[in-house]
């Protein structure tokens, strides 16, 4: 366990290494963010000056090694355009996400389950493939076009929800959360929905194959020869089966939705880090973009510890130290 | 020369029961109208793409057959000179209709050239560490892990940061997030192909290894991956779409479907629905037809099903 | 238990309502300010922004005209030095009252920003020495004649020494005497440092969310009439638009041009809009013999051929564009600063579209089968920037020019510009000092480091008689003479069509119709400007 552990958190570290150089080089020879940040009225010697202050006269190599001796200590470097800490500008950033990100995945979960294990039972009827055929669609909808027409049709037409922005927020440990105002409930739910469309069909056609899977084996066969009841068999045994393939999915599928949220938050004009990203990426402010890599790789891996330590205790027969990854 | 000979027969019997294979497999896709209807649509998709040239009323690259004095017209409408618009036009005056055909065309042809790119590049790495397997297969698939467990949209965001616009460098971003997929799909196929008789019967006759690899791992083992790459075309013109709505993907002048709605993005509050609505209408129809197609594939080619 | 809840809930709610009531503003900016530090970032947002908490020694009103608000009176003791009488009884919102002394340390402050992406030294350079002969008046001295020094103090935000932990500061251009540490960028965005004389107070920064103000009631310029003002910045169009509609918020800045009818056309909400000083316009690549881009010329340069750039001018339909692609809200232009500013041309007026003339300019240049060349634009920069690019590209396909337009975000047009990337690309250009010194010195004048000219004239344009008119202007302090030789000297420039002029921007506010507000040309939202509808 713990040698898995180490091996997984080396391999992780090293990607992170790997990735970080590989942006800092490649945001590097992308242009000089100094050619956006400095105003139109500086001259060309507030112009060097301005190039110095943020270290970007020094060659490539020093620029380099100044990085990593400073991201060795914990420090990223600071933004060029905030003139803040870019993990601290992240971190700020980071509960606006994750709270769209868990939303998106509890409706994803709680409409896609239960419709997939009811295509599941009986794929033939004409629920079951009305449900597999809905899901073809949610999974074919492109996220930033459902984004769209969810504000053409409850902001725009219907005028009953917030086309963009976060909303009333309260505070809690320090943080603002929407989760605790109706405001901030209002302003969630149409850029949740749409993150959530996607991952609902996703999990709908997993439920749908587990399901299908599991009723054919025979431990289902001799629970219904044992006389249980349909609702006991499907409610307890088969959801517990077809949870464990699930569990790794939606775990997995939680990262995805912070990286895809880069996408909502965009359409939605929600304050998370997705946005700061494409702001950054826009502005070339290489420190956030980075940090915002090793930020994001980080929780990847974390993610991937917690579902890999969630499977294993749902189904023993899985030992951690023989699964690659 | 002696090589050839002793290869053919075993290259013969894989190629019959590869055609008795296809045809099983057509019948059992066949079994779905709605899939075989998803096939025709995607077919006609591809064919009005080939052809737009010449079915468009505009060919909405070429500026000179752009008037800025009809940009924004509703559907139907008829612009300055008399000429109808069926979709309407966009804020440079482009008919919508050809826009989106051109658009379609770009969306596909980045589709699936990517696909086919990464497909072969995948198909190579794959097969060659299910072969020779060892610590070569290890480290590959250690790499594939590795990628895999990052979300395609955020590797592409980061890689297109870099590399800047252009349909070239969208190709290049999908390319190295599909890859992965078709490694480790056809790995575990070809493990399976590995230790079957007539692997080992060309073992015994001493051919070379890549003709081993290529001309008869890589055609047994491949089956599987049709699937994949019918999912991922899908995958990849979906992400080129946002990837270009977020405005790091094809340029403005050439505008694929996922930058037309996000031209249209801006005009939806003020009621002009058209310019984002009907692009998207041509995107989601060519995704959803393709992934009908890929969905019917998948369920033919699941044993597992079949008890 | 249930009931007790619910009345928790709606008493609450009410709470919020009444907070959200008829004293509290809450405005949509377009663009994010990056800190609450005023000497962190010279850029309009943020300067824009940190008017409310922060006064200047004189301020531009809405037309961008010098006005005393931190000092009473300037002038010109003789050709190198200044005299400023302060505004006695000033107080910052720590308490402390406002003297020279605060003035002295912004100075010695605005050089010292540490990671500053952009500040306002250029402003303050000019200074070679300050002195105070008592706690209200101020002796500037400069090297040369400086006629431009107030309208560079007018960007200048004025620092408590006090609160900043400084003694009697003693001036020095390198090291300042007694200044103390000057507080970091990071205090100001958590408020511990935002202390300011102006006419409100900051109450919470939260980045990407929104920025809270509420009155200061000790403001000196009378009492505003909010209580409390909320910025959110929205910077995609759409949603701010929707958030006009929806109540959100009350003011919108940047209204963009194709919602305006609906808009407008709304009873509940009002529109006003206003001049900018910002031009956009054209540039050409004067240095490479072979431009990026230009194909078909035989190895020439056709852009230093004065009738290749008349040509271009005369293809350029500017009320089609202003009409048909910015809806009316700008306004075609014949030189770099609307007639209605300091040394404008006030007779300046549009050049007429005229193909059959372009066609003969052409086959005059030598191009009667035309080039090709590539047109260079940002798309997120100004008002429907792309789209003017893809027009000006049909219009000059049209008299022969086989041109493609490369769009691209700011961030990469701007690095590629200044690297002469491209043989003719289109940008704009705000005139932040209100004068025509702005676009002249940074667009048109020969290019040289020392002299701090041509900082934005990447393709090298030189003209002798320009540079010489404009260096004459720029040592008159008389403000007459001074205008007279700036419209001399742009006149000569548009003559020789150094660049190409295609129009003015005018900025566009929308608000519920129980507001008004004054536009400005510095495209400034600032609730200071908004006021409850009589």
């Amino acid at each position: 366990m713990l040698a898995f552990l180490f091996r997984r958190i080396g391999q992780s570290v090293l990607v992170m290494a790997a990735m970080a150089t590989l942006v800092f080089l490649g945001v590097y020879a992308l242009g000089n963010p100094i050619d956006i940040l400095v105003s139109p009225e500086a001259d060309q010697i507030e112009r060097e000056q301005a190039i110095a202050r943020l270290g970007l006269d020094r060659p490539l190599w020093v620029q380099f090694l100044v990085f990593v001796k400073s991201a060795l200590a914990g420090d990223l470097g600071r933004s060029f355009v905030h003139g803040l800490p870019a993990i601290d500008l992240i971190l700020s950033r980071m509960p606006a996400t994750l709270e769209l990100a868990f939303v998106a995945l509890v409706i994803a979960i709680a409409l896609g389950l239960p419709l997939g294990m009811i295509a599941g039972l009986s794929p033939r009827s004409l629920v079951g493939r009305g449900i597999m055929a809905g899901s073809i669609l949610g999974f074919s909808l492109p996220n930033f076009w459902l984004g769209l027409m969810l504000i053409l049709a409850f902001a725009v037409e219907l005028k009953v929800l917030p086309a963009g922005g976060r909303g009333q927020t309260r505070e809690l440990l320090g943080l603002q959360w929407s989760f605790f105002t109706a405001d901030g409930l209002r302003h969630l739910l149409l850029p949740a929905l749409t993150l959530a469309i996607y991952k609902a069909s996703l999990v709908a056609r997993l439920a749908s194959a587990a399901t299908r899977e599991t009723l054919v084996q025979d431990f289902v066969r001799f629970a219904r020869a044992k006389g249980l009841t349909p609702a006991r068999i499907v409610g307890v045994h088969v959801l517990k089966t077809i949870l464990i393939p699930l569990v790794t999915v939606i775990g997995l599928e939680f990262g995805s939705m912070i990286a895809f949220a880069v996408v909502t938050e965009t359409v939605f004009a929600w304050p998370g880090m997705g946005k700061l990203l494409i702001d950054s990426i826009y502005r070339l402010d290489r420190p956030v973009i980075v940090a915002y890599l090793i930020v994001i790789v980080a929780t990847f891996v974390v993610i991937n510890l917690v579902v890999d330590v969630v499977y294993s205790l749902l189904d023993p027969r899985i030992r951690l130290s023989e699964r690659k990854t | 020369m002696t090589a050839i000979e002793h290869d053919a027969p075993v290259a013969h019997a894989a190629a019959a029961a590869e055609q008795g294979r296809l045809a099983q497999a057509w019948s059992a896709f066949a079994e779905s109208r709605v899939a075989v209807g998803a096939l025709g649509v995607a077919a006609l998709l591809i064919l009005v793409a080939a052809l737009a040239p010449w079915i468009t009323p505009q060919n909405p690259y070429d500026l000179t057959q752009l008037s800025i004095m009809d940009n924004m017209l509703a559907p139907g409408s008829r612009g300055f000179d008399g000429r109808l618009y069926l979709l309407g036009t966009d804020d440079q005056g482009r008919d919508m209709l050809s826009a989106i055909v051109y658009g379609l065309r770009l969306s596909l042809v980045v589709g699936i050239v990517a696909t086919a790119i990464a497909l072969a590049i995948g198909a190579a790495v794959g097969i060659v560490a299910a072969y020779f397997g060892g610590r070569l297969d290890s480290l590959l698939m250690r790499l594939v892990d590795i990628q895999l467990s990052f979300p395609a949209i955020l590797i592409a965001l980061i890689l297109l940061a870099i590399l800047g616009k252009g349909v070239d460098k969208v190709v290049i971003a999908l390319v190295s997030v599909q890859w992965a997929y078709y490694a480790r799909t056809i790995r575990s196929s070809a493990l399976v192909e590995r230790r079957r008789e007539y692997i080992e019967a060309a073992q015994g006759l001493a051919l070379p290894r890549w003709r081993i690899i290529f001309r008869h791992l890589l055609p047994n083992a491949f089956p599987p991956l049709i699937v994949v790459a019918t999912v991922q075309v899908a995958h990849a013109i979906a992400l080129e779409a946002t990837l270009s709505f977020l405005g790091i993907g094809v340029p403005i002048t050439e505008p694929s479907l996922g930058l037309l709605i996000a031209n249209g993005y801006g005009y939806m509050l003020s009621g002009r629905y058209w310019i984002a609505f009907y692009p998207g209408i041509a995107l989601l129809v060519a995704i959803v037809a393709i992934n009908l197609v890929g969905d019917q594939l998948r369920d033919v080619m699941n044993p597992r099903l079949k008890r | 238990m249930r009931g007790a809840r619910s009345v928790a809930v709606a008493a609450l709610a009410a709470l919020w309502a009444a907070a959200a009531g008829a004293q509290e503003l809450r405005i949509g900016l377009s663009a994010e300010p990056s800190s609450m530090d005023p000497h962190f970032h010279n850029l309009t947002p943020n300067n824009s922004l940190l008017k409310h908490i922060y006064d200047r020694l004189i301020e531009q009103d809405e037309n961008q005209r010098l006005k005393p608000a931190l000092a009473l009176s300037w002038k010109a003791v003789d050709d190198a030095t200044w005299e400023f009488k302060l505004r006695p009884g000033v107080k910052f919102t720590d308490g402390s009252d406002f003297t020279a002394n605060d003035v002295i340390y912004t100075f010695c402050r605005v050089p010292k920003v540490e990671n500053s992406p952009s500040s306002f030294v250029i402003n303050v350079r000019a200074v070679i020495g300050v002195s105070a002969p008592d706690p209200h008046t101020l002796i500037l001295k400069t090297a040369q004649p400086h006629p431009l020094l107030p309208t560079e103090l007018s960007n200048v935000a004025i620092l408590s020494a006090k609160a900043n932990g400084a003694g009697q500061v003693v001036f020095d251009r390198k090291e300042c005497q007694n200044a103390g540490s000057f507080p970091k960028t990071e205090a100001f965005n958590s408020g511990q440092a935002a202390i300011g004389t102006g006419p409100y107070k900051l109450v919470r920064f939260t980045k990407g969310d929104r920025i809270i103000f509420e009155r200061n009631d000790a403001y000196w310029g009378g009492k505003q009439p909010w209580e409390r003002v909320v910025f959110r910045p929205i910077t995609s169009a759409g949603p701010r638009v929707a958030a006009l509609l929806s109540g959100d918020v009350d003011l919108i800045e940047n209204v963009p041009i194709q919602d305006l009818p609906r808009i407008k056309s709304n009873p509940a909400f009002k529109v006003v809009q206003g001049l900018s000083n910002r031009i956009v316009y054209l540039h050409f690549d004067y240095i490479d013999d072979q431009p990026p881009g230009v194909e078909g010329t035989n190895g020439k340069n056709p852009f230093r051929d004065k009738r290749v750039r008349e040509a271009i001018s005369k293809a350029i339909d500017r009320e089609a564009i202003v009409s048909r692609i910015m809806g009316g809200v700008a306004m075609a232009a014949g030189e770099m600063l609307p007639p209605t500013m300091f040394g404008a041309n006030k007779d300046a007026t549009a050049p007429k579209v005229d193909i059959e003339g372009a066609k003969k300019l052409l086959a005059e240049a030598g191009y009667a089968n035309g080039f090709s060349l590539v047109l260079g634009t940002p798309n997120d920069r100004y008002v429907n920037d792309a789209m003017i690019a893809q027009a000006v590209a049909q219009m000059l396909t049209r008299v022969g020019l086989k041109v493609s337009v490369d769009a691209m975000t700011s961030s990469q047009f701007f690095a590629r510009r200044n690297k002469r990337d491209f043989g003719l690309w289109l940008a704009g250009w705000g005139a932040d000092s209100g004068d025509m010194s702005s676009p002249l010195k940074a667009l048109l004048a020969t290019p040289n480091r020392d002299k701090g000219m041509g900082t934005t004239n990447p393709g090298g344009y030189s003209n002798p008689k320009v540079d010489a008119l404009l260096e004459q202007a720029l040592a008159t302090v008389d403000d007459e003479k001074r205008a007279a030789l700036f419209a001399q000297a742009s006149k000569a420039a548009m003559e020789d069509y150094g660049a190409v002029p295609l129009h003015f921007e005018m900025t566009t506010w929308a608000f519920k119709k129980d507001l008004t507000y004054t536009p400005r040309t510095d495209q400034n939202t600032l609730a200071m400007a908004v006021k409850p509808a009589p």
